[in-house]
């Protein structure tokens, strides 16, 4: 805009008038604009002044209690933390983080699960090619498969550690029994995840994994074509619980599919619900247990009515 | 000592967790316990100077009077959380960028690898398949396992230490937890990761894995050994011994669950449901141990014999 009106005061005028009356107009336009630029500098260096920055946080940051406490519950994926916490239950050695070092390992597995699935077709012809195409020819497909694989171990291991922590500490106690519970299935269902993943690279390990285990379903009381009572109730190899894990009396396409049907989706969804239910629980038994001030045995209450 | 075949087990990626479990598991055990060890004594303290029990604030931690309870969870909690991912994620990288995900040949039914090994955390599941057969090591005792676990809670009558650790308090339920995941669960988990090898057989660490070697073990039945012969007499007798065992081991528990005074105030808590529950679980478990004692010093195989299922 300047520099336009600058061109056209240049034209009409003479050269020694015209000098003055451009330096007149640049005045004129410092004298306008410069305030101006000074705010949106302003903004600058100070970002939570802004509109933008007040859309999205919509709280200021402020070091005082009231502001951090904001902080927390005003944003939907810190939420689930109340606003403040036992000051001792913050140290490493209460909880030793296991819980959530696990929910994080979800996380992780599912943005590089989402990652495979790009490259990963569950059919006999593909799965093992795509496989070894990832580790070969994906860029970083490698380091992605290893994450991928090491995450889940990793999982594995810390929701034991988890458990172990939570039964060391009694924080089973009433009122947490429930929660225990969910808990003991997202144990579960973590061990079905990490195993029905095995199976997917359609490889020799895999396979005979997934052989070795899903012939002890045949095995079955009752709905077992081998185990006891099975037979008397007309239970066959090609109708029993393991022609129905397999989709088939031996492990094949099928069994491809469904695992992949069931660590890709059907797993993941489930574990994810009993995953906001136990958080919730968390938050609604009275936050993390402890540490908690020691109980004398003296102080027992009488019996239950 | 063939060290190659040490090394080959151990440094199986797949086998990295295992590894890792060695150290972590005793790690863990040693934190909880010292945290509890230290409480009993602030516990013990408490319980002989009644007038420092008012005053005390009852944690190891240290407090000062005006100290708040509490601290917000921005900074103190989050800045943890994120330290906490941070670290996760740069341990994973490391661990992914060194080494590599195992992948065998593609997968041939008519190729049978041996030993076929579940993944290792199921191995505790395949170790026991040595002991029981399949309707029991794979269908029977895992749903218990599952529903023992939930069922805890619910049993566990007495209301001390929660929230803290404590040994002194808690001591049946910690050892016969402890019992149970570290010598039953972690303890055949390394058992199936190291020392088994080809044919399901014992090869101890260094000892090489010989894929021809065939151990000659005649295994009899309980039955056998009473030289009784009739399948009827077999089941009879079966039904008994294993009447005799859970008799006999649910009696031992209670002897030993009602030796001091604190238990016996928890026994009195307990409803019939919860005690005779405790007892189902805690006898079941130790059927394990106990088959694994029959096997392996007595050679015997099955307690009860029957045409439909054996235990
Ligand atoms: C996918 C698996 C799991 C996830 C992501 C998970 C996550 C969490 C998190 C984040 C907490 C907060 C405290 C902490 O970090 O220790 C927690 C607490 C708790 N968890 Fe889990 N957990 C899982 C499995 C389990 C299992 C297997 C059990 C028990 C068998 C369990 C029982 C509990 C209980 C009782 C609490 C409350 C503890 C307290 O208040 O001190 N959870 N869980």
């Amino acid at each position: 805009m300047a520099d336009e009106k600058d061109t056209q005061t240049d034209a009409k005028d003479t050269q020694s008038n015209g000098k003055g009356r451009v330096a007149g107009v640049i005045e004129k336009v410092k004298e306008q604009i410069r305030p101006k630029l000074n705010q949106d500098l302003e903004g600058l260096r100070q970002p939570q002044k802004t509109q933008l920055y007040k859309s999205i946080f919509r709280v200021k940051h402020e070091e005082t209690p009231r502001s951090r406490s904001l902080s927390v519950l005003s944003n939907v994926f810190l939420h689930l933390h109340p606003a403040r916490i036992n000051r001792d239950a913050v140290r490493y050695s209460y909880t030793w983080g296991m819980g959530g070092i696990t929910f994080y390992l979800f996380v992780v597995l599912t943005f590089t699960g989402v990652l495979l699935m790009f490259y990963y077709h569950p059919t006999k012809i593909q799965a093992f090619r795509d496989i070894l195409y990832l580790e070969h020819d994906v860029p970083y497909g490698k380091l992605l498969r290893n994450m991928h694989r090491w995450g889940a171990h990793l999982m594995v291991l810390t929701v034991w550690l988890h458990m172990f922590r939570v039964f060391l500490t009694g924080s089973y106690k009433k009122p947490r029994e429930f929660n225990w519970c969910v808990g003991v299935i997202l144990l579960v269902l973590t061990l079905l995840l990490s195993f029905t993943g095995y199976l997917l690279p359609d490889d020799q390990l895999g396979f005979w994994a997934v052989t070795v285990g899903t012939n002890m379903a045949r095995a079955t009381p009752l709905l077992g074509s081998e185990g006891p009572l099975g037979p008397q109730l007309g239970m066959t190899a090609y109708n029993d619980v393991r022609f129905a894990l397999l989709g088939g009396s031996i492990v094949d396409s099928n069994a491809l599919l469904r695992a992949y049907i069931w660590h890709c989706i059907g797993i993941p969804v489930i574990a994810s619900t009993f995953m906001i239910v136990h958080f919730w629980r968390v938050r609604k038994d009275g936050g993390i247990s402890g540490p908690s001030p020691v109980m004398l045995a003296k102080e027992i209450k009488p019996e239950r009515p | 000592m063939d060290w190659h075949q040490l090394w080959s087990i151990l440094s199986t990626p797949d086998n990295v967790p295992i590894t890792a479990l060695l150290f972590l598991v005793p790690f863990y055990t040693w934190y909880g316990l010292r945290q509890a060890f230290a409480n009993d004594r602030l516990i013990a303290q408490l319980e002989t100077d009644p007038v420092l029990a008012k005053t005390h604030p009852r944690k190891t931690f240290p407090f000062r009077p005006g100290w708040s309870k509490e601290v917000p969870v921005w900074p103190y909690l989050l800045r943890i959380e994120f330290l906490a991912a941070i670290i996760v994620t740069v341990i994973l990288f490391v661990w992914s960028v060194a080494l590599n995900a195992p992948l065998e040949e593609p997968a041939n039914p008519n190729l049978t690898m041996n030993p076929a090994k579940a993944p290792w955390y199921f191995l505790g599941l395949q170790e026991m398949l040595v002991y029981f057969d399949p309707w029991m090591a794979g269908v029977v005792l895992p749903t218990l396992i599952i529903v023992g676990l939930m069922a805890i809670p619910y049993m566990d009558a007495n209301p001390l230490g929660n929230g803290y650790y404590t040994f002194k308090q808690r001591k049946w339920a910690i050892l016969a937890f402890c019992f149970g995941f570290l010598g039953l669960w972690v303890l055949m988990v390394i058992i199936g990761t190291i020392i088994r090898g080809p044919g399901w057989m014992w090869f101890w660490p260094g000892q090489t894995w010989d894929h021809n070697r065939v151990i000659f073990e005649v295994n009899r039945d309980l039955p056998d050994i009473f030289g009784i012969t009739s399948m009827v007499g077999k089941i009879i007798f079966g039904l008994i011994a294993l009447g005799v065992y859970f008799g006999g081991a649910g009696w031992a528990i209670h002897k030993l669950f009602v030796m001091n005074e604190f238990n016996r105030k928890i026994y009195q808590r307990m409803t019939l449901l919860q005690y005779l529950a405790l007892q189902f679980f805690l006898t079941t478990m130790m059927l394990l141990p106990l088959k694994m004692v029959l096997r392996l010093l007595f050679r015997i195989k099955y307690i009860l014999v029957s045409p439909w299922a054996n235990i």
